[in-house]
C-alpha cells in the first residue's frame, strides 16, 4: 500500500517536473523562463531525494537551484530584451521548429525504450565500492568515490573551476584588470535584504562548515559545503555588507588554489608512501582525506563566489565602494 | 512500474526538451536554460540507472551505486562552470553591441591589426 | 655508437618507469598552472615558458618507452583498478599526440612571448595572465584526453580543454570575437552534454566507463546492445561538434580566426585533435566492427564533404586569417577518410593488417604533419597581419620582400598542406592513397586528389599575391622579433622533415593496435 503510494507520489512529482520544463522551454518572455527554470531545479532536488542520493540533492539544492538562480536572474536583469525575429525566413523557422521538434521527440523516445530495456539486474559498482570503503576510512560511499576511487574526477574538475574563473575575468576590460568583481554590487539594498544577510551567514557557514565535516560519514562533502558557502558569500555581497576581493590579491589566488594544489601534492606523495598516484597510505587515509576535503571546500567556495561575482568591473570612484 | 521507470522516461522527455530549446530558441539566455534543462535530463539518467544498481541491504532505507552519484555531483559543478562563462560572455556582447542572439553570422574579425 | 647505446639505455629506463612518466605529463601542466595563476604578473610567463621544455621531455620520454617495450603503458590511479577506479594508458596514438603537442607547445611559446608581456612599471595585466594560464590549462586537458582511458574523465577533460580554449577566442574582446566565441562554446557544450548522456547508457548497460573493459564486454555482445548504439551514435555526434566536422563547422572559421596568432595555432593544430582522438579511441578501441563498419562510410562521406566545402570557401577568402581557418575545415575532413579505410583494409581477406595499420599511420601522419603545418600558417598569418596592418590576401603586394623568412615559412607549411612532396602531408596522402586502392574505395582516392588540387590553389593565391605585388615594399607598422619568425619556420620544417624520415619511424603510431578492435 505504501509502496503504490509512494508511486502516486514519484508521478505527480514527474509530471510537474515535465510541466515547469515545458514551461521553461516554450514560455514567451525570458524572465518568465528563468523563474520557471528556478522552481523546477528546486523539484529536481525533491527527485534525488526520491532516488536515494541525498548527497546529489544537496548539490543540486544548493547549485542548480540557488546560485544558478541567482547567476541567471542578474543575467535576464541586465540585457536587453531580445530583438524580434526578421520577418523574413518566418516560413524557414516553422519548419525548421517542426523538424527538430521531430528530432527531439525521436530522441525521448529512443531514450526512454532504451532505458527501460537496461538490463536486470542493473550493473553497479555498488558492492564494489562498499567492499572497499573501509580502507579509506571513511562511510559515506559517494565521498570514497569522489575523493578516492575517482580522485582524478574531482582533482581536474578543481582545476576546470579555477580555469573557469580565469575566463570569467578575461572578460574584463583591460582599465579594470585587477579590480574588484562588480556583478553583485547592487545600489540600494533593501532593509530586508540587509537583515538578511546579516542573519543567514553564520547559520549558513555553520551548515556549510557541518556540510564538509560529515561529508566523511554522511552525505555532504566538499562541493556541497562549498557551494552553501559560496552562497552565503553572496547574499554578503548582495546586500552590500562586504565588497567582493579584488582579483589580483595574492592571498586570495592563494585561497583558491590551495585546494588543488594540496590534492595534488598529496597526491603525488602517494607515489611514494602508497605505491600510486592518488593513493592513501592505508593508516593515514582518514586524515589526509579530511585535509584534503578541508582545502578543497575553502577554494570550491572561493570559486564558486567569484564566479557569481562576474569579471572585475571599474570602480565607482573614490569612497563609492561599500 | 517502479520510481526508476518513471523518473528514467522524465529524464528522456526532459532531454528531448532541452535540446529542442538548445536548437530552436533565438535568445542566447534561452539557449543556456535549454542546455542546464537538458543537462539535468543527463544527470538524472545518472541518477535512475544509481538506483537501479542499489544494495539490497536488509533494514535499511533505499540505497544507490554511488559510482554514477558521485559523477553526477562532479558534473553539476562543470556545467554550473559553463553556464556562468557562457552567460558572462552573453553579457559582455550584449553591452558590446545590445545583441543577445547570434542570428547574424559573425563578420569577419576587424582587418586592423592582430592583437 | 656511443650516443645510440646511452639512447637505448635511456629508453629503457624511461620503460621501466612508464607509469610515473603517464602521471608527470598530466600533472607537470596542472602544478603549473597553479602557482602561475596564484604568483600572477610575469611570473605567468616565466612559470609557462619554463614548464614547456619540461614537457617535452616528458612526452619524449613517455614516445621512447612506449617505441622501446613495444606495448602501451597502463597505470591505475590511486592503485584502484577498473571498473571501480580509473586508468591512464598510453599507447602510439597517445604517445603520438603528446609529442605533436609538447612541440607544438614550445614553439607557440617561444612566439607568444613577445606579444604577452607584462609591460613595464605594471604588476600584472589582463591577456599575458590570462594567455599563459590558459595555454597550461588547455595543455593540462589535450594530455588528459590523450591518456584518459575513462569515458567520464575524458568528460572532464575535454570540458578542461574547451574552457581554456573559449576564452582564447576572445582576448581581445573585440564584439565579433566575443560572438564568435560564444558560438564555439554553445556547440562545445552541445557535444558535452551528447557525450555524458552516452556514457550513462554505457554505465547503465555494463557497469563500467572504462574503454577496455567496455570493449572486451562488447566484443562478446551478439546482438550489440539497442542502448549502446544509442550510446555510440549520440557520443559520435557530441565529438563531430567539438571537432567541427562538415556540416557542424559553422563555429569554426570565425572563432579560429578572431584568436591572436598564438591563441589560433593552438586552437587549430591542437584543440580540434582532442575530441577527434576521442572519436578514434572510440572507434577503434571500444565499439566492435560489426557497428563501426557499417557506418565509417558516414564519417568519411563528411569529411569528403568538409574537404570541397573547405577548399571552395577558402578560395572565395578575402583575409587571410579566415583562408587559414577554412583550410582547417578542409583538413578536418581528411582525417575521417581513415575510418572506412582502415576498418575497410583490417576486413580484407589477406594481408589486411598491414593495409589498415598503413591507413592509421597514414591518418596520423596528417593529423600531426597538419598540427605542425597549420601552427606554422596561423603565426605566419598572425606576423603578416600585425606588420602590414591588415591581412587582406589582395593588399599581401610585396610582403614577400619585405617579409621574406615568415613568408617562405608560410610557403614551406603550404607544401605539407597540399601533400606535396617531400612532406609529412605527402607521406600521409600516399599511405592513404594506397589504403584507399586495396579497399577499393576509389572515391576516397579522389577526394584526396581533388582535395590537394584545392588547397594548392588557395595557397598559390596567397603566394601570387604575396609574391607578385606590383607595388613597392610596404612599409612595415611592427616588425616581428627574428625568434618568432623562427619558431614559425621551426614548425613548418618540422612539417617538411617528417616526409624525409624513414617509414619505419612511425611504427610508434601502431604500438597496441594488435588485437584490438577493429584489428583483429
Amino acid at each position: 500500500m505504501s509502496m503504490s503510494l509512494g508511486l502516486v507520489a514519484d508521478s505527480f512529482l514527474a509530471l510537474l517536473i515535465l510541466g515547469l520544463a515545458v514551461w521553461t522551454i516554450a514560455v514567451r518572455g525570458t524572465y518568465a523562463a528563468v523563474v520557471g527554470f528556478v522552481a523546477y531545479g528546486l523539484l529536481v532536488a525533491l527527485i534525488w531525494v526520491r532516488l536515494a542520493a541525498v548527497d546529489v540533492a544537496l548539490t543540486e539544492a544548493a547549485l542548480g537551484s540557488g546560485l544558478m538562480g541567482l547567476l541567471l536572474l542578474r543575467a535576464v536583469a541586465c540585457l536587453p530584451p531580445d530583438a524580434p525575429a526578421p520577418a523574413s525566413g518566418r516560413v524557414g523557422r516553422v519548419a525548421l521548429r517542426v523538424v527538430v521538434g521531430v528530432l527531439c521527440a525521436g530522441l525521448t523516445a529512443v531514450l526512454a525504450a532504451v532505458v527501460l530495456q537496461l538490463p536486470e539486474p542493473a550493473p553497479s559498482l555498488a558492492a564494489a565500492a562498499a567492499q572497499a570503503l573501509p580502507t579509506t576510512g571513511l562511510g559515506n560511499p559517494v565521498t570514497g568515490v569522489l575523493i578516492a576511487y575517482r580522485a582524478i574526477d574531482t582533482l581536474l574538475e578543481a582545476v576546470v573551476l579555477v580555469l573557469a574563473l580565469i575566463g570569467l575575468w578575461s572578460l574584463a576590460a583591460d582599465g579594470a584588470w585587477g579590480g574588484r568583481p562588480g556583478a553583485l554590487r547592487t545600489r540600494e539594498p533593501g532593509a530586508a535584504l540587509v537583515l538578511l544577510a546579516q542573519l543567514l551567514p553564520p547559520v549558513g557557514i555553520l551548515v556549510g562548515i557541518h556540510l564538509f565535516w560529515t561529508g566523511a560519514n554522511h552525505p555532504g562533502g566538499a562541493f556541497q559545503g562549498g557551494a552553501v558557502l559560496a552562497a552565503m558569500w553572496a547574499i554578503v555581497l548582495v546586500a552590500g555588507l562586504a565588497a567582493a576581493p579584488r582579483v589580483d590579491g595574492r592571498r586570495l589566488r592563494l585561497v583558491l588554489v590551495v585546494g588543488p594544489a594540496l590534492f595534488f601534492a598529496i597526491g603525488l606523495a602517494g607515489i611514494w608512501w602508497a605505491d600510486a598516484f592518488l593513493g592513501y597510505p592505508a593508516d593515514w587515509a582518514k586524515p589526509l582525506i579530511l585535509v584534503i576535503e578541508a582545502a578543497l571546500t575553502l577554494s570550491i567556495a572561493a570559486a564558486l563566489g567569484l564566479l557569481l561575482a562576474g569579471p572585475p568591473a571599474s570602480e565607482p570612484g573614490p569612497g563609492g565602494q561599500a | 512500474m517502479s520510481a526508476t521507470t518513471i523518473f528514467g522516461v522524465c529524464a528522456a522527455a526532459l532531454v528531448g526538451l532541452g535540446l529542442y530549446g538548445l536548437i530552436c530558441h533565438r535568445g542566447v539566455l534561452r539557449k543556456i536554460i535549454a542546455f542546464n534543462v537538458m543537462g539535468s535530463g543527463v544527470f538524472l539518467l545518472f541518477g535512475v540507472i544509481a538506483r537501479r544498481g542499489g544494495l539490497v541491504v536488509a533494514g535499511a532505507g533505499p540505497t544507490a551505486d554511488p559510482v554514477p552519484q558521485a559523477i553526477v555531483i562532479t558534473g553539476l559543478v562543470v556545467a554550473f562552470a559553463a553556464t556562468v562563462l557562457a552567460v558572462a560572455l552573453l553579457l559582455r556582447l550584449a553591452q558590446a553591441t545590445g545583441q543577445t542572439t547570434l542570428d547574424t553570422p559573425a563578420p569577419p574579425p576587424a582587418p586592423t591589426g592582430d592583437r | 655508437m656511443q650516443t645510440a647505446v646511452i639512447l637505448s639505455d635511456l629508453a629503457a629506463l624511461a620503460a621501466a618507469h612508464g607509469g610515473d612518466l603517464l602521471v608527470l605529463a598530466l600533472a607537470l601542466p596542472a602544478l603549473a598552472l597553479l602557482p602561475a595563476f596564484a604568483l600572477g604578473g610575469r611570473w605567468a610567463g616565466r612559470i609557462a615558458l619554463l614548464t614547456l621544455p619540461l614537457g617535452l621531455g616528458v612526452a619524449v620520454a613517455i614516445a621512447a618507452a612506449v617505441q622501446h617495450g613495444g606495448v602501451p603503458i597502463a597505470y591505475h590511479l590511486g592503485g584502484w583498478a577498473p571498473p571501480l577506479g580509473v586508468a591512464l594508458r598510453a599507447d602510439g596514438l597517445s604517445a603520438t599526440l603528446l609529442l605533436t603537442t609538447a612541440v607544438v607547445l614550445c614553439a607557440v611559446g617561444l612566439f607568444a612571448r613577445a606579444d604577452f608581456k607584462v609591460p613595464a612599471g605594471s604588476r600584472e595585466t589582463r591577456s599575458p595572465l590570462v594567455f599563459w594560464t590558459l595555454l597550461l590549462g588547455v595543455w593540462t586537458g589535450l594530455n588528459g584526453v590523450f591518456l584518459g582511458q575513462d569515458l567520464f574523465s575524458l568528460y572532464v577533460a575535454l570540458e578542461l580543454v574547451s574552457f581554456s580554449a573559449v576564452p582564447l577566442v576572445c582576448l581581445s574582446g573585440r564584439p565579433e570575437t566575443l560572438a564568435a566565441a560564444l558560438r564555439y562554446l554553445l556547440f562545445a557544450l552541445f557535444g558535452a552534454v551528447l557525450f555524458v548522456l552516452a556514457a550513462a547508457l554505457f554505465y547503465g548497460t555494463y557497469g563500467t566507463l572504462d574503454i577496455g573493459l567496455l570493449a572486451r564486454h562488447l566484443a562478446g555482445a551478439d546482438p550489440v546492445p539497442p542502448a549502446v548504439l544509442a550510446a555510440a551514435v549520440l557520443m559520435t555526434l557530441g565529438l563531430l561538434a567539438k571537432t567541427a566536422l562538415f556540416p557542424l563547422q559553422v563555429w569554426l572559421p570565425p572563432a579560429h580566426a578572431g584568436a591572436p596568432a598564438a591563441g589560433s595555432a593552438v586552437l587549430s593544430a591542437l584543440v580540434v585533435k582532442a575530441s577527434f582522438f576521442v572519436i578514434l579511441r572510440l572507434w577503434f578501441d571500444c565499439l566492435p566492427a560489426g557497428v563501426t563498419q557499417p557506418a565509417a562510410p558516414v564519417l568519411a562521406g563528411l569529411g569528403v564533404a568538409a574537404i570541397l566545402f573547405g577548399g571552395v570557401q577558402a578560395l572565395r577568402q578575402v583575409r587571410l586569417k579566415m583562408l587559414v581557418a577554412y583550410s582547417t575545415v578542409a583538413q578536418i575532413g581528411y582525417l575521417f577518410l581513415v575510418f572506412p579505410l582502415a576498418l575497410g583494409a583490417a576486413a580484407l581477406p589477406a594481408g589486411g593488417a598491414a593495409q589498415a595499420a598503413g591507413a592509421l599511420t597514414g591518418g596520423m601522419l596528417q593529423l600531426v604533419s597538419h598540427a605542425l603545418a597549420k601552427a606554422a600558417m596561423f603565426m605566419a598569418a598572425g606576423l603578416i597581419a600585425v606588420a602590414l596592418g591588415h591581412d587582406r590576401i589582395r593588399e599581401l603586394g610585396g610582403s614577400a620582400r619585405a617579409l621574406p623568412l615568415t613568408v617562405f615559412a608560410f610557403a614551406l607549411a603550404g607544401l605539407s598542406l597540399a601533400g606535396l612532396q617531400p612532406s609529412g602531408g605527402y607521406v600521409a596522402k600516399t599511405l592513404l592513397t594506397a589504403a584507399a586502392d586495396a579497399t577499393g574505395q576509389w572515391w576516397s582516392a579522389f577526394a584526396l586528389q581533388v582535395g590537394g588540387v584545392l588547397t594548392g590553389a588557395y595557397l598559390l593565391w596567397v603566394l601570387f599575391n604575396a609574391l607578385v605585388g606590383f607595388r613597392a615594399p610596404p612599409t612595415l607598422l611592427k616588425r616581428p622579433r627574428r625568434y618568432q619568425e623562427l619558431a614559425v619556420l621551426a614548425l613548418a620544417l618540422g612539417a617538411l622533415v617528417l616526409g624525409l624520415v624513414p617509414a619505419s619511424s612511425f611504427e610508434l603510431v601502431t604500438v597496441g593496435r594488435g588485437g584490438l578492435v577493429g584489428f583483429p
